[in-house]
């Protein structure tokens, strides 16, 4: 097993809010390898993006560890973190408020390159501008153009090309296209797989698009409510989910076929509140196999077969 | 025509050269030709414009010395004609010459008390708005102290201390006009600080002074240009309201206000001597006035739907 590139250890990420602690992510472990993807995925408000920002500390954590290529980001300073996000860069989801639109597409490419002072000559960086244009499929008569003159799939396009201005190691990519039509999600998904060939970048893949993520990926981790509950490599996961939640979650991918469905697995009840959690199992109140130790404890994240770690009462004792 | 293959290395181009092949758009055009369709706003620039130009031209046109100084009682309250487009003051002076050489002070102090005011608001406005918080509080309330004062009994207060002139005059109405700059500034920070631009930013390591200048308020000027224009109005209101209670600007010099308070004693006999620096100061007022409203209309096309 390679060395990871990053490492997220016991990262917690609290809001306070009027009625408790809002607990957005909570203990969450993980570890990236170098080139691989980890797709990250979970329902909306499961905290997936709040992880993603917490470990750019875009979103301060409130505790925890992320080392990044040996070094414990959460623990530089203002300066030292500025420099470190020349590697590591976001993706976001919606191309259509993440670039400020008093800035052309060449200026909006240039900003990173400018701030991060690596190419101190005005002309190479411009055709450095170019250059990236060209690999992510951006023509070059749009240097000039504004944002809200280009469609979506070119806007993503630009925000591609400005996190990969500073050759960054590793990329969150926040749902980078789940805004945009299912055509041109493609374009993008190839985009960026391309780009993981050529340069080697290590994306944290976030969705909750399941069929986009069982392609990009080579890891997956679900997160349930702020938990990680299951993390295994794709092919494992979608073969053997252990996880009821995962179980779940996979039997709702619609599959192109009319005889021999699979059963969907319907939960019941709603997502408990992420607001001062009881220390329990918290998919216990949804969960078709719940039983009292699963009201009374909270389970932890171990491995239970080779890379294959679950958060689940039941699953320990099956294995 | 969108191939992402072709990643190669480019030959180093000159921006300079690029950029002639494919120009740079400004939607400042497409702001000038909604502000033209509409008319009230044309006629407050072009009122406006005359004033400036008149103001700017004055030397060409009027004396200084001779004209708008220089005493010459065997002329005086001569009524408007005459060689004398409105006539002359008490002491014989031309008062078309004291309007416009008045109408340099008028629009340098409002204006320059403007940019004062602008500075000062702005920055604390932006450091307010864009850090929120404990920061937020602390300047919000501290600028809410000095709103309720009136802005006049401020600047009153400011001149009172240091002594009259028109840098003190100046400097106190920028202050006092500060803190409703700050409150305008602020909440126009408010609106785009959540953006994900803004955290765009902040992820390619921008440092916050940056972020506030090239993402936050060059995408939130319409509503702060807008009010600019108001405020000279007020400005301009302000200093002849000084000068008319003989703290801003001191005669000799010819001001609108001071025209008006040295007028006030032969109000009654001789009209024209407090008629004529009123107009003045009711044209520049409605003209901006005009103008910003036509600039709000023009800058967010969407208020007026």
């Amino acid at each position: 097993m390679a060395k990871p590139l990053l490492e997220v250890r016991h990262l917690k990420k609290f809001f306070n809010v009027a009625a408790g602690t809002l607990h957005a992510v909570d203990d969450v472990t993980f570890t990236i390898e170098p080139g691989k993807t980890l797709g990250v995925v979970g329902e909306s408000g499961c905290g997936k993006s709040t992880t993603g920002r917490a470990i750019l500390r875009l979103l301060e954590p409130t505790s925890g560890e992320v080392i990044f290529d040996g070094v414990d980001v959460l623990k530089l300073n203002k300066k030292e973190m500025r420099k470190k996000r020349q590697e590591m860069q976001l993706i976001f989801q919606d191309p259509f408020s993440s670039l400020n639109p008093r800035m052309t597409v060449s200026e909006t490419i240039e900003e990173p390159l400018k701030l991060s002072g690596m190419i101190p000559d005005k002309d190479q960086r411009f055709t450095r501008v170019l250059e990236l244009m060209d690999r992510v499929g951006l023509a070059e008569r749009l240097v000039n153009t504004y944002p809200h003159e280009l469609d979506g799939g070119r806007r993503q396009r630009i925000g591609i090309a400005r996190a990969l201005a500073t050759r960054p190691k590793f990329i969150v990519c926040d749902e980078p296209v789940s805004a945009l039509d299912v055509s041109i999600q493609a374009q993008i998904l190839n985009l960026m797989k391309q780009i993981q060939q050529d340069m080697g970048v290590t994306y944290m893949f976030i969705t909750h698009d399941l069929s986009v993520v069982n392609h990009f990926s080579d890891d997956i981790a679900v997160m349930y409510l702020g938990r990680l509950v299951e993390k295994a490599p794709s092919e494992e996961l979608f073969r053997r989910p252990l996880h009821p939640y995962t179980e779940a979650l996979l039997s709702a991918i619609p599959l192109p076929r009319i005889h021999n469905r699979p059963e969907r697995i319907i939960l019941k009840g709603e997502l408990s509140s992420p607001i001062n959690p009881k220390p329990i199992c918290r998919f216990a109140n949804r969960c078709p196999y719940a039983t009292d130790i699963c009201r009374q404890e909270e389970p932890q994240l171990t491995e239970v077969a080779p890379n294959h770690f679950v958060a689940c009462h039941h699953v320990k004792k099956q294995a | 025509m969108e191939n992402t293959n072709t990643a190669a290395k480019r030959e180093v181009i000159s921006r300079k050269e690029f950029y002639k092949k494919f120009k740079k758009k400004s939607n400042a055009a497409e702001i000038w030709s909604r502000f033209l369709k509409n008319r009230t706003a044309v006629v407050g620039l072009i009122i406006f414009g005359i004033i400036v130009l008149l103001a700017i031209f004055a030397p060409l046109l009027v004396s200084y010395e001779e004209q708008a100084i220089k005493l010459d009682v065997y002329n005086r309250l001569q009524g408007p004609g005459n060689g004398h487009l409105f006539g002359t003051d008490e002491v014989g002076r031309d008062i078309f010459a004291r309007i416009i050489y008045g109408a340099r002070i008028s629009l340098s102090v409002g204006i320059s008390s403007v940019a004062v005011a602008l500075l000062v608001g702005g920055i604390l406005g932006s450091i307010s708005g864009f850090y929120g918080g404990k920061i937020d509080d602390v300047i919000m309330r501290v600028m809410d102290v000095f709103l309720c004062l009136p802005d006049v009994l401020l600047a009153l207060a400011i001149i009172a201390t240091f002594g009259v002139s028109q840098i003190n005059l100046v400097i106190s109405i920028g202050l006092s006009f500060s803190p409703k700059f700050a409150r305008i500034v602020r909440s126009a920070i408010l609106t785009v600080r959540g953006s994900e631009y803004i955290e765009a930013a902040r992820s390619i390591g921008a440092k916050d002074g940056h972020i506030i200048l090239r993402y936050a308020l060059v995408n939130c000027m319409g509503p702060i240009i807008v009010q600019v224009t108001l405020y000279v109005a007020s400005a301009i209101l302000t200093i002849s309201g000084l000068s008319f209670l003989g703290l801003g600007i001191q005669a000799p010099t010819p001001e609108w206000g001071n025209m008006l308070a040295s007028g006030r004693a032969f109000m009654r006999d001789e009209a024209y001597l407090v008629i004529a620096p009123g107009l003045a100061i009711f044209f520049t007022i409605l003209s901006l006035n005009l103008l910003g409203d036509g600039l709000r209309d023009a800058l967010d096309p969407r208020l007026k739907q």
